[in-house]
């Protein structure tokens, strides 16, 4: 089965971000294919690098870094979302002459596009916060 | 994009306008899907119906006006905005509040709307 997740709430608010790293775990280690994870909204805010946390609070990004570097899982932000909430790879960093990148590895910027091909390809789409 | 299969997506809209930017990524997804051919529904449930309100003005809030956004639509192909009528009457609405494009929807065909459509996105 080919599973596609729309992630909207932000890793720091509420439990649907983890809720969804979890699910995205379970999809590959059940034998289905994760086909795009499409992070929307303050989703995106999923990807920020320079997010700093108290020790004792989970690092859902960092799961989801995992998850991309371990199982080449396609983590999208939007790239509206990201930019609006200061997420930038080199490229925009670039553009928008801001001072540095501040995207997490693993993650990559996209249109909404990505989400509609996602609806198209995919067996399962679920969303996670909203 | 693979045109094999055309997917139904129900959007649903829980939301008000203007609280927070997410029921404005869910039209944008609306505008992204009906420019990419990918049939949608949207379904407004509860506080989602108050983004349907004509007299909307977002000018002090710096925002873009979701009226606006909707009154689009139809150029996406996007005829039919579907309203839970109960969330409506609750708010002290009526139909004729609505704009055009707006068809009353009770909770026996909103059950149908989310048992029929392949995916359901949430705002």
């Amino acid at each position: 089965m080919k599973y596609s997740l729309l992630v909207l709430s932000a890793p720091d608010s509420g439990s649907g971000n983890l809720a969804a790293v979890r699910f995205a775990e379970a999809v590959i280690d059940g034998g289905h294919q994760l086909y795009r994870v499409f992070f929307l909204d303050r989703g995106a805010a999923t990807g920020l690098a320079s997010t700093v946390l108290p020790q004792d609070e989970q690092n859902v990004a960092g799961l989801w870094s995992a998850l991309a570097k371990k199982h080449g899982a396609e983590l999208i932000l939007c790239i509206a979302s990201a930019l609006k909430q200061g997420v930038l790879d080199e490229t925009e960093a670039t553009r928008y002459e801001q001072a540095a990148a501040t995207m997490l590895p693993g993650f990559e910027l996209g249109g909404l596009g990505l989400l509609v091909e996602a609806m198209a390809d995919s067996d399962r789409m679920l969303t996670f916060g909203g | 994009m693979a045109e094999s299969h055309k997917t139904r997506t129900l959007l649903v809209f829980r939301h008000p306008p203007y609280s927070s930017s997410l029921s404005r990524s869910g039209l944008d997804t609306a505008l992204a899907a009906g420019a990419f051919e990918q049939p949608v529904t949207l379904l407004f449930l509860s506080d989602g119906i108050l983004q349907l309100l004509p007299q909307q003005d977002s000018t002090s809030l710096g925002k873009r006006n979701h009226g606006k956004v909707l009154a689009s639509l139809p150029l996406y192909d996007i005829e039919t905005l579907w309203v839970d009528a109960a969330a409506l009457s609750d708010c002290g609405y009526a139909i004729n509040d609505l704009p055009e494009a707006a068809r009353l929807a009770d909770q026996a065909l909103i059950r149908d709307m989310l048992a029929q459509h392949d995916h359901i996105l949430a705002f």
